[in-house]
């Protein structure tokens, strides 16, 4: 058996250690990691994926955290991806997410795994969604995926889960920040953390009238402001009915559209990625734009430049094949 | 292609509560680059092996200034062996005597750093000791 088939099929047996290595192998996009999906991807899909953000310390972690204790009371099995920003400078990450979280370090129905950023192009997203189909392939009921609500690679990783907390907090910005944000827009669920510090009141009936000037009436689901301590775990029950009500709300067909398009989304996102690296990479195009720009040609001629070259190369390809198997290795 | 990152557990077993020692450590190895999973305080053995497991680290590094080192070092060695990990890169640092160094590095410990050592001088060994085993990594496949 190659690695790529023993470990899928150790995942598939329940074998615990097999889900932390194939996550390293699609961060670090390991060639092995494609066949070992292939292999896997059949048992994707059972699991319900929450994502939670929000801008740095508004208690994302805390919450995280808290939400799992109850899922665990209900006996689902809970697994966690925490992402953090790497540094654009040095390229490191300090991974502190889980501190949160330590009181489920040794419960064997709960897995927590933290991811940097890396700050590459749509590379985070990628790894991110497929570290979540790892944890639900092996079977975890709920997968929770955190990042802060910093950039468009942060929000793309969310935008990925079937239901999205948009976590703030008194003194974390008001409403307006929230909209200019797209805060507002990625939420399926607005929490309003800390609400034992003064100011949470107001923040829930600010969001409240946000959330009615934006949607009044032209969508089916009206974005509930939830408001909850997670610092004390009052009120987190009242998060945990929301994301039911959500999971209702998308249940049957509007759950198999919304998740269809969500694939569609990350294999475009695959697309570009394998265009740029072949573009930038293996054509090595980078040395023909430092000399068109050094002799004196505009950004725009050079993008045309390029862009036909690779048009000449593609015209002669075949339309892809809509055999399911096709192009596996 | 995506550069693979060193993945370090920073970790502090036991009951002493300093930890400004181990946060210095923690990001200094974050400004050399590397992927750094701090576990905060009182961490058992089970739990920093537990951690090192779901997180897949390369490294683990661990930190002690209360003097338990001889009695905790070798359980969290041990603990990681349990769950498969005995390959990890283990390092420690602390307080700890030159014939505890010695007798720690029989164990399974790569390497203990003692009082006084440079944070850099930490980082450079973990950078090429990794860069080492990659290296024989690939030349095995
Ligand atoms: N007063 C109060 N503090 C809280 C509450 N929840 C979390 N905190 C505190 O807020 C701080 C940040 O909490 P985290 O859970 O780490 O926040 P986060 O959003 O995950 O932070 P980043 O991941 O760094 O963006 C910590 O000091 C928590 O103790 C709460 O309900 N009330
Ligand atoms: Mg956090």
């Amino acid at each position: 058996m190659t690695p790529a088939a023993s470990l899928a099929e150790k995942l598939l047996a329940g074998e615990r250690s097999a889900v932390p290595r194939l996550i390293s192998w699609a961060e670090n996009a390991d060639e092995r990691f494609p066949a070992a999906l292939a292999r896997i991807f059949g048992r994707v899909g059972g699991a319900w994926r929450t994502g939670v953000t929000g801008p740095p310390g508004v208690g994302k972690s805390t919450l995280v955290n808290e939400l799992a204790r109850l899922f665990r009371e209900r006996e689902r099995t809970v697994g966690i991806l925490a992402v953090d920003p790497s540094s654009p400078f040095t390229g490191g990450a300090l991974l502190g997410d889980r501190i949160r979280m330590e009181e489920r370090t040794l419960d064997a129905g709960v897995f927590i795994r933290s991811m940097a950023s890396r700050g590459s192009h749509g590379g985070l997203a990628l790894a991110a969604v497929d570290a979540c189909d790892v944890m639900d392939a092996f079977g975890f009921d709920e997968v929770v995926v955190e990042t802060v609500g910093v950039g468009q690679a942060e929000y793309d990783v969310v935008s990925a889960a079937d239901t999205v907390l948009v976590v703030l907090c008194p003194g974390a910005g008001d409403s307006i920040q929230a909209m200019k944000a797209g805060l507002l827009e990625v939420a399926d669920v607005l929490v309003v953390n800390k609400s034992d510090v003064s100011g949470a009141d107001r923040l829930v009936t600010d969001l409240e009238e946000a959330v009615h000037i934006r949607t009044a009436g032209r969508t089916e689901w009206t974005t509930p402001v939830v408001a909850c301590s997670a610092g004390t775990g009052k009120g987190v029950e009242g998060v945990v009915e929301a994301i039911e009500t959500h999971r209702g709300f998308l249940a049957g067909d509007r759950k198999e559209r919304l998740r269809a398009e969500k694939r569609i989304l990350q294999v475009r996102r695959k697309v570009s990625e394998r265009l740029s690296e072949a573009v930038w990479g293996s054509l090595g195009y980078l040395r023909t734009v430092e000399t068109l720009l050094r002799n004196g040609a505009t950004p725009y001629d050079v993008a045309a430049r390029v862009m036909t070259t690779i048009s000449a190369k593609l015209v002669d390809e075949n339309p892809p094949s809509t055999d399911p198997g096709a192009g596996r290795p | 292609m995506v550069e693979r990152k060193i993945r370090v557990l920073v970790g502090k077993p036991g009951l002493d509560g300093h930890d400004r020692g181990a946060k210095i450590v923690a990001s200094v190895l974050r400004d050399h680059g590397m992927e750094v999973i701090y576990t905060g305080l009182h961490k058992t053995p089970e739990m920093i092996a537990e951690i090192a497991v779901q997180e897949d680290v390369d490294v683990v590094g661990l930190s002690i200034l209360s003097g338990a080192h001889m009695e905790l070092f070798p359980r969290v060695r041990k603990a990681l062996e349990e769950r498969g990990l005995g390959q990890v890169l283990l390092v420690g640092g602390g307080i700890i005597p030159k014939d505890d160094m010695r007798e720690l590095e029989r164990e399974g410990f790569a390497k203990l750093f003692g009082p006084g050592t440079k944070t850099d001088d930490i980082a450079n060994y973990i950078t090429d000791e990794m860069s080492r085993r990659w290296a024989k990594e690939g030349a095995d496949v």
